[in-house]
């Protein structure tokens, strides 16, 4: 195990330089988000991920944004355990009927004041599930969407591009 | 009546053969001759590949493992029901419930009664058969189905009972505190030990095999690619290659290589991803870092080869959708090489950290008599001494031409044997077949067209594959209409018959090893969920 901490010490981070925040997703979240809150959380988001249908392509993504190449938590972010700890719901899928209870008492359980984030082509609008008896549709019809990060699955730059927008919006 | 220990063979040729039905024998059986099948399925001849219904009519699909011989058994359900295959051979249980919720079928004489994917909260019952509007909750509301719902009654799942002194339950789910898909999970344990875990899945539940049928067949295959994301790559596989049996469509030979040059990549990311994960779960976050590394240089290069990082909508019937551009093969060569380096001193660093090991050995014991039962594929399978592996039995291109190996716990004697640190070991194991698999596909990629056209006969037919994907066998049966849509299709997760023995490995294991465990079969919610 020393061995290989040595050679993290010399090596070049994987870590690739921050994107620019996309700007439809600027422009979607500036009418939501007040700066009052912002001055109350700061440069420091705590996530909760919540699937509420998804194939578990996004999931697959979202992961990959705590890989070292994107080190999500370098701009303040972070996963964490509980809804009762969690500043921004990131829900993915298409909410599937079974689901959307758990969905609502996730949200009721996160304290204000919050965000919602929809990843993915599903959690926009059910996506290629769309019309089933089993799909609710997108996240805005079971609660409030701050900013959708659409893509089958959005790639980590995109999500990370969607995550500074919500940090960076004035 | 037939005695147990008859042959496959002489099942399928007593039944009614069913015409174009391809590339395995379908045949229409009556209730004597589906008994006889569960019975040969209880007795261990025949491993059990799916049980599925539509309206009027289940199928039953069996591989008998001393001849490689597979087959498709249909029974008409004039009255509605069918006898029960789990009331002998319990792996069949949940997929019959699936039937009654979806179809509305009955298996009679079923030892569980319960609904299992319906949570009474879509708008109509029995969506694959006459979809009704709901009225009231599901029935029957008790294990062996004493209760009636009555309209506008909530549901109550009902859990099974473990008696005993000093017993707490810990319900744990749907929404789980990692970055993990949903499921319930309730256990019950005497301070640590867990005496019995039940799983209560079907949260995920998008109606997909609703939404496939009458589907174009393009539409279909984006649909079949998103049953479970992580295994897009075998579930469009395995749903191509039923289209083209069932189409009896040839495909040019560069798209059979290109295939498997993309499964191995799914196989490489996600085994990497597992190894990091399970390692995680043991607070041992430094391999994760490493591995994640790995994994994500394995999807920008498949990004890179094909236009997609987990490679959804790259294989298609009739071929594959890109060709590998002029520099693919260099950055594939590139990848192999990186991994080559940095992944043997991973396994180092597994193998000589003590406190790590501590955890995984001789935790999360599967018996491998479970593992035969329940005919479980993937390294769950494997580590268990079961080595059934489809790249070879049935088998598909270019797997025949390719030199690999399948690794396999044989020595399955003791209770350190089939536990998370097998499971560990198969999945290095894996790890290195594909990147030698992926070596031989690069340097002997035949050239040529990447995409033939079906030959759609104008009639209905019908199809069936079964695909190694990184979890396991994922097996697709379809029925193409005349106009060339999707009668119906069934795809099936190999995680159906791995799920049911996570509560067999955790037993007598303490709660907080579950996560290890769990993350040891990374079982699929939404491949299960459908």
């Amino acid at each position: 195990m020393r061995k290989l901490l040595f050679q993290n010490l010399w090596r070049s981070p994987l870590t690739i330089p921050a994107p620019a925040p996309s700007e439809p997703a600027l422009a979607e979240l500036g009418a939501r988000v007040d700066r009052a809150a912002r001055r109350r959380l700061g440069r420091s988001l705590a996530i909760r991920q919540v699937d509420a249908g998804s194939c578990n392509g996004c999931e697959l993504e979202i992961h990959a944004l705590n890989n070292a190449f994107y080190d999500l938590e370098r701009f303040g972010f972070r996963f964490v355990a509980s809804p009762r700890h969690a500043d921004v719901l990131l829900v993915t899928g298409p909410v599937t009927a079974n689901m959307r209870e758990a969905l609502e008492r996730t949200y009721a359980a996160t304290p204000g004041p919050k965000w919602v984030v929809a990843v993915g082509d599903c959690g926009r609008d059910g996506g290629v599930f769309a019309g089933s008896y089993a799909c609710v549709g997108g996240v805005a019809e079971v609660i409030p969407v701050d900013l959708h990060i659409p893509g089958c699955p959005p790639d980590p730059l995109q999500l990370l591009e969607g995550l500074l927008a919500l940090l960076q919006v004035q | 009546m037939m005695n147990a220990n008859v042959a496959l063979r002489t099942i399928l040729e007593a039944g009614e053969p069913v015409t174009d039905h391809r590339p395995w024998p379908r045949v229409v059986v009556t209730p004597e001759l589906w008994n006889t099948l569960s019975e040969g399925l209880s007795g261990g001849a025949w491993s059990l590949l799916g049980l599925w219904g539509e309206v009027g009519m289940v199928h039953l699909a069996v591989y008998e493992d001393a001849s490689e011989t597979p087959g498709v058994a249909s029974l008409p359900c004039p009255a509605g029901q069918f006898p029960s295959v789990g009331r002998l051979h319990p792996p069949a249980q949940r997929l019959e419930r699936t039937i009654a919720d979806l179809v509305g079928l009955q298996p009679v004489d079923a030892p569980d009664g319960r609904p299992w994917l319906d949570h009474g909260r879509w708008p109509v019952r029995h969506p694959l058969g006459g979809a009704t509007a709901r009225t009231s909750p599901p029935n029957p509301l008790s294990m062996h189905g004493e209760g009636v719902a009555k309209p506008g009654e909530r549901f109550v799942y009902p859990f099974l009972s473990a008696e005993g002194e000093s017993l707490h339950q810990i319900p744990v789910g749907p929404v789980h505190a990692g970055i993990i898909e949903p499921g319930h999970f309730r256990f019950t344990a005497n301070g640590e030990a867990v005496v019995r875990l039940e799983e209560r899945l079907g949260y995920v539940h998008k109606g997909i095999e609703s939404l496939l049928r009458g589907a174009t067949l393009e539409r279909a295959a984006r649909l079949v690619g998103r049953v479970s994301g992580d295994s897009t790559v075998a579930y469009a596989l395995a749903f191509a290659r039923a289209v083209e049996a069932a189409t009896e469509t040839t495909v040019p030979a560069r798209a059979h290589w290109l295939r498997a040059l993309m499964a191995e990549l799914e196989r490489l990311a996600h085994h990497c991803g597992d190894i990091g994960a399970i390692c995680n779960d043991a607070a041992f976050a430094l391999m994760h870092a490493h591995c994640a590394v790995l994994r994500e240089r394995v999807l920008r290069a498949s990004a890179a080869g094909f236009g997609h990082r987990l490679l959804m909508d790259c294989i298609v019937p009739g071929g594959v959708a890109t060709d590998l551009p002029a520099d693919g093969a260099k950055t594939l060569r590139a990848l192999v090489d990186d991994f080559r380096q940095q992944f043997p001193p991973l396994i180092e660093l597994y193998e000589n950290t003590a406190s790590l090991q501590d955890r995984t050995v001789g935790t999360g014991f599967v018996r491998p008599a479970l593992i035969q039962q329940f005919g479980c594929g993937g390294v769950i399978g494997r580590a268990g001494g079961r080595a059934f592996d489809a790249r070879r039995q049935p088998g598909y291109p270019p797997y025949d031409r390719l030199e690999f190996e399948t690794p396999v716990q044989t020595d399955t004697d003791s209770d350190t044997d089939s536990d998370v640190n097998a499971r560990v070991w198969l999945r290095i194991g894996e790890v290195e077949q594909s990147l030698a698999l992926i070596e031989q596909i690069l340097e002997r990629l035949p050239p040529g067209s990447v995409r033939g056209d079906l030959n759609l006969p104008g009639r209905d037919c019908e199809g069936v594959a079964l695909v190694e994907g990184f979890r396991g066998d994922i097996l697709v049966w379809l029925r193409l209409a005349a106009d060339g849509t999707v009668a119906r299709c069934h795809p099936r997760d190999p995680s159906w018959f791995q799920w049911p023995l996570l509560e067999a490995a955790i037993e007598n294991n303490i709660v907080a090893d579950f996560p290890l465990c769990n993350k040891s079969f990374n079982g699929s919610y939404s491949g299960h969920d459908l």
